[in-house]
């Protein structure tokens, strides 16, 4: 009750912070996707998004300082994930431990035009789950016993997508071609999970959180291996009476092609 | 040659996949096994995902054990009776054994258990069948038959509900028949084997099946408990990869057939000696991937234990 109250009361606050940075500011700001889709097929080996945006009315002191900062992050679908600990038992190594996360996002690039840390303070990045650090996991723990997102578990979800490329920061990515034009670019790793990714772009003024725009980006596999991968998750039971009728038709020609009863 | 498997979502080499199904078709050629034992933990060592090795292993074990059995109905080497009642006991195994299998992979100890069943499954098996032929090399007996005991398991043939199966000249309780059968069903869906290397023992050991009619039967009912398991893995856990199957089958097909000729050449203790070997070799292989430090103490994966 406690804890919604207090959910409650950050997101009105939050909602009163957006709304005088909103009156103050006149800076508006759009972003463009270089493509709407992207189709893995079975040589996909990563790819790189390229995100447009522009940046108007945007006070021409402060641009030239370098006080606007952009944040760009490609979120892949969040989806349930478990983290197992190996520990050893009477000499055998058994998973053991083991935490569920409801919503950890299945990839994370990140681009921005410097360090996180110069960008903005560490609360509000917090606030706004922005970097993997910041990344909300859907920490399913009784409130209390432990510090959500800090713990072990937690931490080698985020190390070990981060090794295969899946969780990704990069400083510098995001560049200004003009005063009112910037381009950000991600680089997507080759396993990058299918359905329906969420391209967001945050802007900062001197540290101070102004505005965020989102577009959606469909990532769907293609080619006769997706064929194959749909046709066994929709039909598994005729998938499975193709399997076997496969098997002794190969049984079967192999017998013929090779007589030597 | 690299190809990109749909359901175990790794890239593989043709070559690997056909040479491996052509090795291991070979060893089954000549050995007179199915060889799913042999494929599944080579799939794993390949770094194919273990459920999909065991769901693929028992779609690749129904092209072997169809093409032997081809030649066995052929021979008239088959008692169909008894085929049909180890296979009553087979699909209800397979469901068991397709359930286990579910709830295993859901708690994330599926990889472990497979593991240790075939450390186990293999080790008394390899070891058994080292003893043994060494023992007959030692004896120097030429033909290497496995002799026919008498006399012990009396209790078997106590039990109720008896039956005849004619071609077997067995007059014997369906109780163990339907038992065997169900066991064999669980090994199947568990660990993606056929079951020959535990059917053939039992069905000569336990019930005294004629040698000539055990192999031919054994292979009769794996073909329909392999079935049973690849439609049901196919159904409930999707983690049979057809194009991995196809290959290994191609490449079992070609192997079987060499390996057939290679085993005419050798001793039946020799060839024994040999495959006890082989199988105790994959034993060890598994046994210390299950004690040496992994390196990597955690894993993701799904709620339901597949990986993400």
């Amino acid at each position: 009750m406690r804890a919604m109250a207090f959910g409650l009361l950050l997101v009105v606050a939050l909602l009163a912070a957006g709304r005088a940075a909103l009156a103050q500011s006149p800076e508006t700001f759009e972003i463009g996707l270089s493509t709407d889709s992207i189709s893995i097929t079975s040589d996909f080996a990563g790819e790189r998004l390229v995100i447009f945006g522009s940046l108007d009315n945007a006070d021409q002191k402060i641009l030239r300082q370098g006080g606007y900062d952009i944040i760009v992050v490609l979120e892949g679908p969040r989806r349930p994930a478990v983290v197992r600990e190996k520990d050893r038992v009477l000499g055998l190594w058994i998973n053991r431990g083991s935490e569920s996360f409801e919503t950890a996002p299945s990839s994370y690039a990140l681009a921005s035009t410097r360090a996180l840390r110069d960008i903005s303070g560490s609360g509000i990045l917090e606030q706004l789950g922005i970097g993997i650090d910041n990344l909300r996991l859907g920490f399913n723990r009784v409130p209390g016993t432990a510090s959500p997102n800090r713990d072990q578990y937690a931490a080698a979800l985020r190390r070990l997508r981060g090794e295969e490329g899946l969780y990704r920061e990069t400083t510098a990515a995001v560049q200004f071609v003009s005063p009112s034009l910037f381009r950000a670019e991600l680089a997507l790793p080759a396993a990058l999970p299918v359905g329906q990714h969420l391209a967001r772009a945050f802007l900062f003024r001197r540290g101070e959180f102004l505005r965020e725009r989102s577009e959606p980006l469909w990532v769907r596999k293609a080619g006769f291996e997706n064929w194959i991968f749909e046709f066994s998750k929709d039909n598994g039971f005729v998938y499975g009476i193709l399997a076997v009728a496969l098997a002794i038709f190969t049984g079967w020609f192999g017998r013929l092609a090779f007589k030597r009863d | 040659m690299s190809f990109y498997l749909p359901i175990a979502e790794i890239s593989v080499n043709i070559l690997v996949i056909v040479g491996m199904g052509a090795a291991v078709g070979f060893l089954s050629g000549m050995f007179g096994v199915g060889g799913g034992f042999l494929i599944t933990p080579l799939l794993i060592f390949y770094n194919i995902p273990p459920a999909v090795a065991v769901a693929t292993g028992a779609n690749q074990v129904i092209a072997a054990s169809f093409s032997g059995a081809l030649a066995h109905y052929r021979r008239g080497t088959i008692d169909l009776k008894l085929g049909l009642m180890l296979l009553i006991g087979g699909a209800v195994g397979s469901v068991l054994g397709v359930f286990l299998f579910t709830i295993l992979r859901r708690i994330g100890q599926l990889d472990l258990i497979v593991s240790l069943l075939y450390v186990v499954f293999l080790g008394t098996v390899g070891g058994l069948m080292f003893v043994e032929s060494v023992s007959a090399m030692r004896r120097g007996g030429g033909s290497g038959e496995v002799g026919r005991r008498s006399g012990q398991h009396g209790w078997i043939h106590r039990l109720p509900l008896k039956m005849r199966f004619q071609r077997s000249k067995l007059y014997v309780s369906v109780i163990p028949v339907l038992g065997i059968g169900a066991f064999i069903g669980i090994l199947a869906s568990v660990m993606g084997v056929g079951g020959g290397f535990i059917m053939v023992p039992a069905l000569i050991y336990l019930l005294r099946v004629p040698t000539s009619v055990v192999v031919g039967t054994s292979l009769f009912q794996i073909i329909f408990t392999a079935a049973v398991t690849t439609i049901l893995q196919a159904s409930t856990n999707y983690n049979v990869d057809i194009v991995l199957a196809f290959l290994l089958m191609i490449g079992g097909v070609v192997g079987a057939q060499f390996g057939a000729d290679a085993g005419r050449r050798l001793r039946g203790d020799q060839l024994r000696a040999l495959l006890a070997l082989l199988v105790l070799a994959v034993c060890i292989r598994l046994g210390v991937e299950l004690v040496v430090y992994p390196g990597e103490l955690y894993s993701i994966s799904l709620p339901s234990g597949e990986s993400d």
